[in-house]
């Protein structure tokens, strides 16, 4: 499985944030967007997920499959998506159900959320929203993660959490995209950097 | 997109032909205003049983045909703007709006009008007039979408999805308004025009309605070029932001 | 079919828990109630006779009250976002809102609306058939309401916009609610009104998947 982006140009209101962009990422891949602040990592991680549209350019998937990109993907962006009122479980659950997936025991394994599954999302700190919403990746199999600065928040086992999911992730031969702005322990595959549009 | 299409979707080739066709229509829009409102104030018989008030009828009934027709157009420039994703689909929409609200507000304002000496009342709720405010404040719906929001493609895409919802639903309340109007009125059946138009009313009707319409498209071509220059205005600013 | 259930299943928890629903829907049809008789006096047989057009008017206030809620958090917290790129088509997570609006919000105010009308001297053999009516429209009324909702999804001050969005489509629903309401039950007297709001629910079960997930959709860029 392979992802080919050719000559992708994306506007939003009106300016033009990227042209003419060309990267891969192929099974087992780690492709990291880097460039300044308001450089375009975002919304090309937005377009992939199909929120964005196109202004020109195509993206391809060899082999090609039925379904459309964004239910081949994972998107991890700057929200959340939790709802404070229900418990960690249940926010986790929803979402397996939603994309189809297998349930929220390995997420909440994972992240070491086991023991804060009965309590409200309500009471959670910074870091424990962000390990939540990342056990979402846990909770379906979907080849693309696009990872939005996934980091943010956490501390250093956390983070170690992480990589190591993203390792794992790779090893069975996903792929996986993202926008960071430190140096991760696990080296990317190809680095990707977006400048200032003129 | 088919050339002809092309041709007025490049807002430079439309501002040249609009200047081109715009003094012609502006010609017509006065050949045709003078001709109606000379028949419609002159030449016309006064009603048997209204006297000269019935005059009114040929202001007030052309601006409320056109208050129709305007947010049908508007629907339909929605609809393109939706499938073809035509560029000056939404300008088009926009900025036909106003111009529909104006003739709705004409049309009440003169049903108002015209209400008074016939009943005694500035305002009754019969059906006709009831369906218009309703069409009154589907515009202004519309209209305060496009001013709710400050990205102007967020601000399109609601606002076609408005103008559909809009014009699906302008029958539906146009039958529910007629038939609860006869409930409310089972005896009398009030209308402004009567049973039947004579020949001697209707051309100055259709008149004064081709005037309208003629009218409508000179604003309109304007409001469109005003649109396109505003776009031109705001990707200027944002490329100065930028170069800073 | 699971995925569309536990959506609704999941809005219609969240409206019980968070409040602002249901609830607060009924607090404000007893304040509306209360002003009632204030603004247009005591007068008993007065009050009968504008009773049914007066509950009508405060159960669509309290709905429409209710419209910005619906799409707004999941917005907000990039849920929407999430739902779009899961296998449920987009469209029908909208209807699924709506649906649970309807059974969280407009269905239980419908029901508990006519018999408060015992509090403007509505007559008791009036009760069921302004229930019966009531709950007829209530689909079409939640229908509305979700479309409106996705329109002013991500608007902070979205304020006005929603009433003057949503009243023009609720204008048919009003005119044959009270219809229903004032006739007779029977062939002659209800039935045909009864059936023209369920032809309006459908009319708006089609529109409404489509304009919400449009309007959503200028949302995502």
């Amino acid at each position: 499985m392979k992802l080919t982006a050719s000559a992708l140009a994306c506007e939003r209101n009106g300016r033009v944030v990227f042209s003419g962009l060309n990267f891969s990422g192929a099974a087992g891949e780690l492709v990291e967007l880097r460039g300044p602040n308001g450089s375009g990592k975002s919304t090309l991680l937005r377009l992939l997920a199909g929120l964005v549209p196109l202004s020109a350019g195509v993206v391809t998937l060899t082999p090609t499959h039925d379904e459309s990109l964004p239910r081949l993907c994972h998107y991890i962006g700057h929200h959340d998506a939790l709802k404070n009122s229900m418990t960690v479980r249940e926010n986790l659950a929803f979402w397996s159900t939603m994309l189809g997936g297998r349930g929220a025991d390995e997420g909440l394994h994972h992240f070491s959320l086991d023991g804060l599954s009965n309590d409200s999302v309500q009471l959670l700190s910074a870091g424990q929203r962000r390990r939540l919403a990342l056990a979402r990746l846990l909770t379906a199999p979907r080849f693309i993660w696009l990872l939005d600065e996934p980091m943010t928040a956490l501390d250093a086992p956390s983070r170690k959490a992480v990589l190591d999911m993203i390792a794992m992730h790779l090893a069975d031969g996903g792929i996986v995209i993202a926008a960071t702005h430190d140096d991760w322990d696990l080296k990317p595959d190809h680095v990707i950097t977006l400048g200032t549009v003129a | 997109m088919s050339s002809s299409m092309q041709i007025l979707a490049n807002p430079n080739l439309f501002q040249r032909i609009a200047a081109m066709v715009l003094p012609w229509l502006a010609a017509a829009t006065a050949l045709s205003f003078a001709a109606g409102l000379y028949l419609a104030f002159f030449a016309s018989p006064a009603d048997y049983q209204q006297g000269e008030t019935v005059r009114i009828m040929y202001v007030h009934v052309p601006a409320a045909w056109m208050a129709l027709f305007v947010y049908v157009l508007m629907a339909l420039a929605s609809a393109v703007a939706l499938i073809f994703r035509h560029p000056l689909a939404d300008a088009a929409a926009k900025s036909a709006a106003p111009l529909g609200a104006a003739f709705c507000f004409l049309a009440l304002a003169t049903g108002s009008l015209w209400g008074k000496p016939m009943w005694g009342t500035w305002w009754v709720w019969d059906a006709r007039l009831t369906s218009m405010f309703v069409l009154m404040l589907l515009y202004l719906g519309y209209i305060a979408v496009w001013q709710a929001f400050d990205d102007p493609h967020r601000a399109a895409a609601l606002a076609r999805v408005v103008a559909l919802v809009g014009v699906i639903n302008i029958p539906i309340v146009k039958f529910s308004v007629d038939w609860w109007n006869t409930l409310h009125q089972p005896a009398s059946v009030l209308k402004l025009t009567g049973t039947a138009i004579h020949p001697s009313m209707l051309w100055p009707l259709l008149l004064m309605a081709l005037a309208y319409t003629l009218l409508y498209a000179c604003l309109h071509l304007l409001a469109i070029g005003n649109e396109i220059a505003v776009r031109k205005i705001r990707a200027t600013r944002l490329k100065d932001i930028e170069a800073r | 079919m699971t995925e569309f259930t536990a959506l609704v299943k999941r809005d219609i928890a969240l409206a019980f828990r968070q409040g602002g629903g249901m609830s607060a829907g009924l607090s404000f049809i007893l304040a509306f109630l209360v002003m009632v008789p204030l603004a247009i006096g005591p007068d008993q047989a007065t009050l009968s006779r504008l009773a049914p057009g007066l509950l009508w008017l405060a159960l669509l206030l309290a709905v429409l009250l209710t419209a910005e809620r619906i799409f707004q958090q999941d917005h907000d917290d990039g849920s929407l976002e999430l739902l779009s790129m899961c296998p449920l088509p987009l469209e029908l997570t909208c209807l699924a809102k709506a649906i649970a609006h309807w059974i969280s919000v407009t269905l239980p105010l419908a029901a508990l609306a006519a018999p408060l009308g015992l509090l403007l001297n509505l007559g008791a053999d009036r009760i069921v058939p302004v229930a019966l009516a009531m709950l007829a429209g209530s689909l079409s009324l939640s229908f509305v309401a979700a479309i409106a909702g996705a329109i002013t999804a991500g608007l902070r001050r979205g304020g006005l916009l929603v009433p003057l969005l949503v009243l023009p489509l609720y204008v048919p629903v009003l005119i044959f609610g009270i219809a229903a309401s004032t006739g007779n039950l029977g062939p002659t007297g209800n039935l045909p009104s009864l059936l023209v709001l369920l032809a309006l629910t459908m009319i708006t079960m089609v529109l409404q998947p489509w304009a919400s997930a449009a309007a959503l959709r200028a949302y995502f860029r």
